[in-house]
């Protein structure tokens, strides 16, 4: 089974199951995210929830694990 | 007393087969692990799937068994642990809305795992750069491979299921390389450890989707802008020192150098520590799997990386000591002598791997002024070794100088680079509070009744 999520409001794909880190990097959205300092590229690095590179926002809930919180129907997610 | 008998912090391996040979033996258990499904890394798997691979239906039959047994506690996070006079409280978070609440045991066992260690390389960072965990977590639990031109680097066995898993999910794996081992894959040691079938299996795979292996090479650097375009890979000397290097296209980059044992709560706790034949500090435990620590018992890849059969071995070690201590006290041993010489030959095993592939200083030397070693806190190797210059001897102020291991991650990826930078041993890792918690939760927290 699948169904969608949106990505600043553009329409990603995701199977039954996958984080929302998996969906974007599926769907060739490999960084979502820009460092503070010097505003860098950061997306999906240890997949497992200890490196906090993958942080979003989901739903308005900001500084999630992307690699940790499972898509559910209609998420929102926004990228920085 | 309320509470129960024992919580088991880790559905992996090790904490699944202490769980269930607790549970067994009557006590009353309670199983707590981040991840949505039982399974830690090893047994990592898609929703609606079964762990695959080595050992896995064994690890299904046990976690059907556990079900009905003990209280699985799944996407529930640990953020602390404390010892009361007669009880260890534990403190979790559950769900995504990170609802807080307290369990009381009268024991603990540690079975937290191991998360990738990686090294700092010139662009280490760029997207499409994962860790050979996250690229196999990826794999394996979402069914997305990291890219479609992938090649793997670092050192140690793990790179081979990385590499084979890629080629049999149709990814081009432009090569594996090996820093270490001048021997190639037909000698590799996990040929001379009675786990031919095991390397023989990854060596076919590697073979039959034409994946060039190198030994004595590493990705020293990535470049592009936005993602990954491209890597240097280095021929290197038996101290990793370039001899020579190329270019390798590819869209994604699997690197990893060993694992780094989660032990946090049982620092927490203040439980003893001891360094293992790679470097990392771990729990230092007893035949039966007891900490120094009274009612605190570890398992798995804390107490040392040993992979999942030792770990599972372990895990069932400690459950069996847990009933035993909590029915006559502690002390005596009633752990079967056909598990302890299994438990010795995998621990001797485990440490000969170690020893194989070791970090060789030589990857300091891939490194630039503006190389990022602290990805949160985007500290470059330049203000590490300024900080050397104003007098920061070890890694502890190295941190307090230049700030490295201060962000989100608190040093858990840079802190074994630093302190290699710094040129001592890893110390065991303080930190108070294990998984981030907001003030919103911790203010919660009062309005809770422990169990």
């Amino acid at each position: 089974m699948s169904f969608e999520i949106t990505v600043d409001g553009r329409p990603v794909p995701v199977v039954q199951g996958q984080s929302v880190g998996a969906a974007l990097h599926a769907a060739g959205i490999t960084s979502w995210r820009s460092t503070r300092r010097e505003g860098r590229p950061r997306g999906l690095f240890c997949g497992i929830g200890v490196c906090f590179d993958c942080l979003v926002t989901v739903n308005g809930r900001e500084s999630q694990r992307a690699c940790l919180v499972p898509a559910s129907p209609g998420d929102e997610v926004t990228t920085s | 007393m309320t509470g129960y008998d024992l919580v088991v912090v880790g559905g992996g391996p090790a904490g699944v087969a202490g769980a269930l040979s607790a549970a067994q033996a009557g006590l009353r258990v309670a199983l707590v692990d981040a991840g949505p499904r039982l399974g830690g890394q090893y047994f990592r798997h898609r929703a609606g799937s079964l762990p695959s691979g080595r050992g896995a239906d064994r690890f299904v039959r046990q976690c059907r068994a556990l079900r009905t047994r003990a209280e699985l506690l799944l996407d529930h996070k640990v953020w602390a642990v404390e010892q009361g006079e007669d009880s260890v409280t534990v403190h979790v978070m559950a769900g995504q809305e990170e609802r807080p609440f307290t369990l009381a045991c009268r024991s603990l066992l540690i079975a937290t795992g191991a998360h990738d260690r990686p090294l700092p390389f010139p662009g280490w960072d760029l997207p499409g750069v994962l860790t050979a965990g996250g690229a196999q977590a990826l794999l394996k639990g979402e069914g997305v491979p990291a890219g479609r031109r992938v090649v793997v680097s670092g050192t140690g066995p793990f790179l081979l299921p990385v590499a084979a898993g890629l080629a049999k999910a149709g990814v081009s794996v432009a090569g594996v390389f090996e820093a270490n081992g001048p021997l190639g894959l037909a000698r590799h040691p996990l040929l001379a450890a009675g786990k031919a079938g095991e390397a023989l299996g990854y060596g076919a795979a590697l073979a039959g989707h034409r994946v060039p292996y190198r030994t004595r090479h590493a990705v020293v650097a990535a470049h592009g802008s936005s993602r990954v375009t491209h890597v240097t890979v280095a021929r290197l000397d038996a101290e990793w020192r370039v001899l020579s290097s190329r270019t390798v296209e590819c869209d994604a980059v699997a690197v990893g150098y060993g694992f780094v044992p989660q032990i946090d709560l049982a620092v927490q706790l203040g439980c003893a520590t001891t360094h293992s034949a790679d470097g990392s500090p771990v729990v230092d435990v007893d035949e039966g799997q007891r900490t120094s620590v009274a009612s605190v018992y570890a398992a798995g890849e804390p107490t040392g990386v040993g992979g999942a059969e030792l770990a599972e071995l372990e895990g069932r070690t400690a459950g069996l000591t847990i009933a035993h201590d909590l029915a006559s006290g502690e002390g005596g041993d009633p752990v079967p002598g056909v598990l302890r010489r299994r438990g010795e030959r995998l621990r001797a095993f485990a440490r000969a791997l170690q020893e194989a592939y070791p970090v060789q200083p030589g990857w300091q030397d891939w490194l630039h002024d503006d190389t990022l070693v602290c990805r949160c806190e985007e500290v470059p190797v330049s203000r590490i070794r300024e900080a050397m210059d104003l007098g920061a001897t070890d890694a502890r102020s190295i941190k307090l100088l230049a700030r490295p291991g201060m962000g989100w991650c608190q040093g858990r990826i840079c802190g074994y680079a630093v302190s290699c930078l710094a040129g001592e041993r890893p110390q065991a890792p303080r930190r108070p509070i294990a998984q981030p918690i907001t003030l919103g939760c911790l203010e919660r927290i009062e309005d809770e009744q422990p169990h």
